[in-house]
């Protein structure tokens, strides 16, 4: 075992024992004590790793906390565990602002301290459930305890300013355009944005406890609703960790056609996302344009598949349905109209001068910060953040391909921009490579026949989504139900980001910026 | 420039004809219409929407009847930024628990005469997430609503035909 062995030393050599235990290629479960657990967090951190996920979990009278690193496509799941009764650990949010919000949902959720946390504010708890319920404990039912009507959240304290021509916006939870809700908070000079604060939580559904004894295949339906425009990548991290947890490998052709399927919706929402660009700068030219060719995937889609955006064509074990001989022949045709509209478009807006002087330069996210803050998919990989998880921690179909990661180091809007251009065409390749593996298979089975988990068995899944790295968690029951669902979506950790982003920057460029990194609200609430 | 205006030129004209569905199709799309628009106030439709606890796969269905395709403005429909413009609020999710006062003031600040859309299955029965500690479920628990419109998520051509039914047209 050469995994980090010297890291392992390292922890050794501070009196923190570790228990590895090998889970898949790159993951690794490591438990430690949990006194340990802001220590390691220090110690991982002078080695580089990247946070990111935590979460936690019951398990009778105690709690496992997790937090799970990654370093060059090498996933550790780190795991501490804990009494009900003395339900506190040190946080890691000290180390890693990364954690910070994830440690207060689980703080809302469980009612586990974190000790000197930064930041002792409620996150995801409104006013839904009250201060010292939590919902994901097993003694809290489903149906909860709710009022008629749940009040407004009026007691967060947001970061206050003072001083002559300093003015506070409250924006949302409403917003003015077709968007999910969600609060921000402005404290700006003039036009000069000072400060911006989240508050974020609104579409809380409770996700994660109405996932709790479903079936594998009903928690498949409602990861592909973890965020709507994510379908395809969510479902498939989650029946990626189902599959782990039950030890079952889905057939070849079924890991191709999850390929074609995720690549299909990464094509879709980068296109929509570059006309919603332009359009927030009110260059209509490109928004209809990219519109156009947004809706011709969609409606290809909906002829060969029979859903527009693919949701519940993932299904646990494989796919839902082939991509056959006349479909890929369909969708190749597609590739070529595509590249040819794309090329007469996009030296379009290249050239256009006052789509260049909005979002050159405008929401810089420098490296360091985004490094900082665990930036995931197109917004790290336009800040210099070389990773995905295609390429370094691949996974079936990636594995026989090679994937050209987009990468730039200027940070701003235009560096999203063209990285999710990049990622465009990068995707049409791949897509032809999954098909062209496809024509040389035979006729098979989509499906792998589901074996029941042992109860206690869990799986990590991880697959990079179009907005970057989705870590998809489950545990089992009894008697093959879902004991535990964790999905992380990269928004997570982008939202933080764009915080950063829009500082000095004017308040009318904020929804460009904010359309820039498109965060999931409903995938960061659950 | 030139560039821009040449691919405007062979793009040509994309936009589609539509036609409101029947009283029949309207069951076979899943259209359920309580209430139609009196015929007075049919003319023109300013549509709020609101996002009250959805996953944001119905945003995106809506975001599509703006495209080139459908155009939906021509049909004298258009989405206002505030509910005080609004004939119409467009409610797409379960209601969830944080945001339920949120709805329930933007209903009241939408001035009558004004009509409930609950768009998609999770608006309109509850969908894959019902009813908990943290949702409403349906909109209709909520606030009163007039059309409702199922699918997950429905389809641009459902939604505009709806619309459209609802108008009267």
């Amino acid at each position: 075992m050469n995994f980090h062995s010297d890291f392992l030393t390292q922890l050794n050599e501070a009196d923190i024992f570790v228990k590895s235990e090998d889970i898949s290629p790159n993951l690794e479960l490591w438990q430690i004590d949990d006194k340990h657990w802001q220590r390691f967090a220090e110690l991982a951190a002078e080695k580089k790793f990247r946070w990111a996920a935590g979460f936690a979990e019951q398990s009778g009278e105690q709690f496992y906390i997790h937090a799970c690193f990654e370093k060059a496509g090498d996933y550790i799941l780190l795991r501490a565990t804990i009494n009900v009764s003395k339900a506190e650990i040190p946080s890691q949010a000290t180390v890693y602002a990364a954690a910070n919000r994830s440690e207060r949902h689980t703080h809302d959720m469980f009612g586990i301290q974190f000790l000197h946390h930064p930041d002792p504010r409620c996150w995801t708890r409104h006013k839904a459930w009250a201060k010292h319920d939590h919902p994901l404990r097993n003694d809290f039912p489903v149906q909860g305890f709710p009022v008629e009507i749940t009040p407004p959240d009026t007691d967060y304290h947001f970061i206050q300013s003072h001083g002559v021509g300093v003015y506070e916006i409250p924006v949302g939870p409403v917003h003015a355009g077709i968007i999910e809700p969600g609060h921000f908070r402005f404290q700006a000079v003039g036009e000069l944005i000072l400060n911006l604060e989240e508050r974020l939580g609104y579409v809380h559904k409770g996700t994660e406890k109405i996932a709790e004894g479903r079936t594998p295949e009903s928690l498949a339906k409602l990861a592909g609703r973890v965020s709507g425009d994510t379908c395809v990548s969510h479902a498939w991290a989650a029946c990626m960790a189902m599959e782990q947890a039950a030890n079952v490998e889905i057939p070849k052709r079924a890991a191709l056609i999850r390929g074609i399927f995720a690549e299909r919706e990464r094509i879709a929402n980068h296109l929509g996302d570059i006309g919603a660009i332009c359009n927030d700068v009110a260059f209509t030219f490109a928004f209809m344009q990219m519109m156009r060719l947004k809706e011709m995937g969609a409606r290809t889609n909906y002829e060969l598949f029979g859903h527009r955006s693919l949701m519940d064509k993932i299904v646990v074990g494989g796919v839902a349905l082939d991509v056959n001989e006349a479909a890929a022949k369909f969708i190749l045709t597609d590739i070529e109209q595509l590249r040819i509209e794309l090329a007469e478009i996009m030296p379009a807006l290249d050239l256009n001068s006052s789509l260049e002087d909005r979002i050159y330069t405008a929401g810089y996210l420098s490296p360091e910060t985004a490094a900082h803050f665990g930036a995931l998919g197109f917004v790290g990989r336009a800040s210099g953040q070389d990773f995905d998880v295609r390429r370094d921690a691949p996974y079936a179909p990636y594995d026989s391909v090679s994937v050209k990661v987009a990468l730039e180091d200027q940070g701003d809007i235009a560096s999203r921009f063209w990285v999710r251009y990049k990622e465009i065409n990068a995707s049409l390749k791949l897509i032809e490579q999954f098909i062209g593996q496809l024509n040389e298979l035979p006729e098979g089975d989509l499906v792998t026949n589901w074996q029941t988990p042992k109860a206690e068995s869990f799986g990590l899944g991880i697959v990079d989504g179009w907005r970057g790295e989705i870590i998809s968690y489950v545990r089992f029951g009894e008697n093959n139900t879902i004991a535990r669902f964790y999905p992380r979506d990269p928004s997570q950790l982008n939202w933080e980001a764009l915080e950063k982003a829009v500082l000095n920057n004017i308040v009318p460029d904020f929804p460009v910026c904010n359309k820039s990194f498109n965060c999931s609200y409903s995938g960061c609430d659950l | 420039m030139f560039s821009l205006f040449k691919k405007i030129c062979t793009t040509g004209i994309v936009t589609e004809n539509y036609k409101a569905a029947y009283d029949e199709e309207l069951e076979t799309l899943g259209i359920e219409i309580k209430r139609r628009i009196d015929q007075k106030f049919a003319g023109s439709l300013a549509i709020r929407q609101v996002d009250a606890g959805s996953c944001n796969g119905c945003e995106l269905e809506i975001h599509a009847l703006n495209n080139p395709f459908y155009d939906v403005e021509r049909f004298g429909i258009h989405f206002v930024a505030s509910p005080r413009h609004a004939d119409i609020l467009l409610v797409t999710g379960v209601v969830s628990r944080h945001m339920q006062t949120a709805l329930l003031r933007t209903y009241d600040a939408t001035p009558n005469p004004k009509w409930v859309i609950a768009m998609g299955d999770c608006a309109s029965c509850g969908g894959e997430f019902g009813v908990s500690y943290a949702s409403c479920g349906k909109v209709s628990n909520v606030i009163p609503v007039d059309m409702t419109i199922a699918g997950c998520p429905p389809t641009p051509l459902v939604l505009l035909k709806s619309l459209l039914a609802l108008m009267g047209k």
